[in-house]
């Protein structure tokens, strides 16, 4: 009789090592966070790189002649305010008001695309002045640094999208909240890469 | 319509390739025939290739590295046969664009397919059990790593028969890995196939870090937990820290392949030494998510074997936290002859003989763990002690690398084949095989046979030792690493014993083969009825063996370290358990599906087959967004199947 060779655990409020397995949504939210932040230094070997090489012009343009720090502010404003919204529709979420929800959401994700939409455009301007991602070491690691970032942003409306059509078909429960909770994570972290991006990228750069 | 894609891919001028893998093709025919005449596809489906059981990924992933070894040692036997073969005015059977390709391999398949499935594996096994809890804190996306894994290892067997592998070693250096020198697949298989299996590895750092934080028994504090979770939580940090580096670093590889960019290209401002810096940021910590689960086996065993607690418990276990701190600031070893100065070699240099400290206390830890036992000399055991001999050699001659002034003298040298090796066959692959015969009637219900596995030990030791020490004086004499031909005779005598010692274990391993097909074939004699055939210490021991699905009926109840050790010496008189409902995660074929298009979508972004690529991503995009709409996950385990199973379990052991 080994698998009952020892007690019964008690059913009480314990600390969190003492209780037992934490709770679903404590166990998701955290392995997500955990993911996040693999993703962080994931970034972060890009910006080391992006620092190494962002002198490496080799007599092609530089960031001071390329960069547009109207557009980068227009872009930088698109962001966080979608943050803002999508914080809003968390709170709705919350609240279990799923039309909130769903008019919060549909904002960020037109933010969002607003985002992508003058980044692409930027990409498309510098492109077309012959100063494209196989110009110079600076310019790859440019492109590769921000358009990672864009990618996740791409990524981050499709989940959003998805997550739109989870909450209209199936409402506000449990697994939908926490696999918005999830998302909300993942969208302020991309605020956060932003505001580096904004720093060492353009606002240093554009000197 | 087939990108680079046509029969001039498939080697036919070249008969030893084209032969061996014909061979595995017909072997894999012959399998996949047996499994359908038999009808055990629904079994295979249900039973292992949608199963999100952290057993049996754990089961999947150690017999991964098992056949990948014997890959990747039959290429070790190639080039220990060429090097013995091709001296002075012979030229050996293998020519360098070959020889290239399979050192290339070996180093690859040995690392990412062996090394890292066989240590995740043991850690998926038992991990959960030794917390006492019943699965990982994402089963599905478990299964999705192994699966991930192993289609990295199925293209890097691909590039067996279908184009080539890369020439570059297993580092993959540019610029010899750019586009420029390296135009041809080779290297693309070696990009793809390994950022496949790096995500996968990369998500079981995730799901591992969560488990061990976030879902542990009752009363289970930090400071109660086995030593081997603490250095798989060790190990785990450093996969989440680390495999993003590697991950972005190919990326970047991939951009100046794929896209012309210049990262590290000779032109343009590229820099090939920041290739080199994060590989190897990415490279050393590697090197202790590979040692550190092996030097958490190796204090289980030596606490079991010796019937008593491990000596300071604590002390190993702030060591393992030390290294896994220490193991980011060492990087630059690697490269001490890149020139960035003597004061940043000399901190590196320091450093990384800082790193021996922690080591050391870990090693007289186990020393005085043994201080009076009452020591089994089981396999495990064996391994352990052989361990401990081989593995301070192997530190010690990592300490002479790690002076500048030696290291510009050895670099790149046969002295450093001979030191990787020492410590990653005397440190990682001694403590799997440990925890391999260790563990084995845990995860199957019946022993593996004591007498194969102390030979297999032997060879392992003895050949070992005939392979590699020769190395050290071959370095020491002049030879630099990757040689295809030896142009000093008076290398041959020592690359004679090197040979011979290859072939020592090859018997080690044919010994193991023959231990697993013995214990098999007599398993009926070795049933482990108890679930504790080794007077264990730790919860994996308190469940019978093998475990139910659900792991323990009921939670364990942990007020000290070696919980199930101190269960025992009370004896407690099994409480009638009152039997709850039990939820486990259903099965899911996620994994499976989305690694199989991760395969057709990295086979298709190495051949340029653009159309295949776009369909590839989106189905594996739509499975995952499938599973991600789904909400029926769970399965219940009623009160009275839960009842029923244990009846019959405990007290068969095994017999299911």
């Amino acid at each position: 009789m080994s698998t009952a060779a020892f007690e019964v655990a008690p059913k009480r409020l314990a600390p969190q090592s003492d209780g037992g397995p934490a709770p679903t949504r404590i166990v998701v939210a955290y392995g997500f966070w955990i993911f996040i932040l693999s993703d962080i230094v994931m970034f972060s070997a890009l910006f080391a790189a992006y620092a190494v090489l962002s002198n490496n012009t080799a007599g092609g343009p530089s960031g001071a002649e390329l960069f547009n720090l109207r557009n980068v502010f227009l872009m930088t404003m698109c962001l966080l305010f979608s943050s803002y919204t999508a914080g809003l529709g968390a709170l709705s979420a919350e609240q279990r008001k799923p039309e909130r929800f769903l008019v919060f959401a549909a904002v960020t994700f037109v933010l969002g695309a607003a985002f992508l939409f003058l980044e692409m455009s930027e990409f498309a301007g510098m492109i077309s002045k012959g100063a494209g991602p196989w110009r110079s070491a600076f310019l790859s690691a440019f492109f590769t640094l921000v358009g990672m970032h864009g990618a996740h942003v791409t990524g981050g409306l499709v989940w959003l999208a998805y997550m739109m059509a989870q909450v209209a078909a199936k409402g506000l429960r449990p697994a939908v909240l926490r696999r918005l909770l999830c998302f909300s994570l993942f969208w302020h972290a991309l605020d956060i890469v932003w505001i580096g991006v904004m720093t060492l990228v353009y606002l240093m750069g554009a000197q | 319509m087939l990108g680079k894609l046509s029969w001039s891919a498939i080697p036919f001028s070249e008969p030893l390739p084209l032969i061996s893998t014909a061979v595995v093709v017909i072997i894999i025919l012959v399998a996949l025939g047996i499994v359908t005449v038999k009808g055990w596809w629904p079994y295979l489906w249900r039973e292992w290739l949608t199963s999100v059981d952290h057993k049996r990924i754990g089961v999947m992933y150690v017999t991964l590295g098992l056949v990948m070894l014997l890959r990747g040692f039959a290429d070790a036997l190639m080039m220990r046969s060429q090097q013995a073969l091709a001296v002075g005015t012979a030229q050996g059977y293998l020519p360098p664009e070959h020889y290239n390709q399979i050192f290339s391999a070996h180093g690859t398949i040995m690392i990412f397919f062996v090394a890292m499935p066989l240590v995740i594996g043991l850690m998926n096994f038992v991990v959960p059990l030794q917390l006492g809890v019943r699965d990982v804190a994402f089963p599905v996306l478990n299964s999705v790593s192994f699966w991930l894994t192993a289609a990295g290892a199925l293209l890097v067997n691909v590039s067996l028969v279908i184009g080539n592998f890369a020439r570059t070693g297993w580092m993959g250096y540019p610029p010899l890995s750019g586009i420029q020198f390296s135009p041809d697949v080779g290297v693309d298989y070696y990009l793809w196939s390994l950022q496949i299996s790096g995500i996968g590895t990369l998500l079981t750092g995730v799901n591992f870090v969560t488990t061990i934080l976030k879902l542990r028994a009752p009363g289970m504090t930090y400071f109660r937990m086995p030593v081997f979770c603490w250095t798989a939580l060790a190990a785990n940090l450093l996969i989440v820290a680390a495999f993003p580096i590697l991950t972005a670093t190919f990326l970047m590889l991939l951009l100046d392949r794929y896209l012309g960019m210049h990262f590290f290209t000779n032109d343009a401002g590229g820099n090939q030494m920041m290739y080199v810096n994060l590989f190897w940021a990415w490279g050393h910590p590697e090197v202790y998510i590979l040692i550190l689960p092996a030097f958490g086996i190796f204090s289980e065993v030596a606490a079991t074997y010796s019937g008593k607690a491990l000596f300071s418990y604590r002390s190993m276990v702030l060591a393992t936290l030390a290294i896994c701190i220490l193991s980011f600031m060492v990087w630059l070893h690697h490269f001490f002859t890149m020139g960035a100065g003597a004061n940043v070699n000399a901190f590196f240099g320091i450093m990384s003989a800082i790193i021996a400290v922690p080591t050391g206390v870990k090693v007289f830890n186990w020393l005085f763990t043994m201080f009076r036992g009452r020591i089994v000399l089981g396999t495990p055991m064996l391994f352990l002690v052989g361990f401990i001999v081989t593995f301070v050699i192997g530190g010690l001659t990592g300490v002479l690398l790690a002076i500048p002034p030696v290291d510009f003298v050895l670099h790149n040298s046969a002295f450093l084949v001979a030191h990787f090796h020492n410590v990653i066959i005397g440190g990682v692959l001694f403590g799997v095989l440990a925890g391999y015969n260790h563990w084995f009637p845990k995860a199957f219900g019946f022993t593996l046979d004591e007498r194969l596995g102390k030979a297999s030990f032997w060879c392992w030791l003895v050949g070992f030792y005939l392979a590699f020490m020769p190395l050290y004086v071959l370095g020491l004499m002049g030879m630099t690493r990757r040689l295809q031909h030896i142009a000093d005779p008076s290398w041959r005598p020592w690359l004679l014993v090197a040979g011979a010692g290859a072939i020592v274990i090859f018997c080690g391993i044919l010994c193991q083969i023959a231990q697993l097909y013995v214990s098999i074939r007599t398993r009926e004699r070795r049933r482990d009825l108890t679930g504790d055939p080794w007077n264990g210490r730790t919860l994996e021991w308190a469940t019978s063996s093998p475990p139910p699905a659900y792991n323990f009926a009921v939670l364990p109840r942990v007020e000290t370290i070696d919980a199930f050790w101190e269960m025992k010496q009370r004896g407690r008189r099994p409480v009638e358990a009152s039997y709850e409902t039990i939820h486990m995660p259903r099965n899911s074929p996620t994994g499976f599906i989305t690694a199989f298009f991760a395969v057709v979508t990295g086979f298709a972004l190495i051949w340029h087959i653009w159309w295949i690529v776009i369909v590839g991503l989106l189905a594996a995009a739509t499975t995952i967004l499938v599973f991600g709409w789904s909400d029926d996950r769970e399965r219940e385990i009623s009160a009275t199947e839960v009842a029923r199973m244990e009846r019959t379990q405990v007290g068969l052991g095994g017999a299911r």
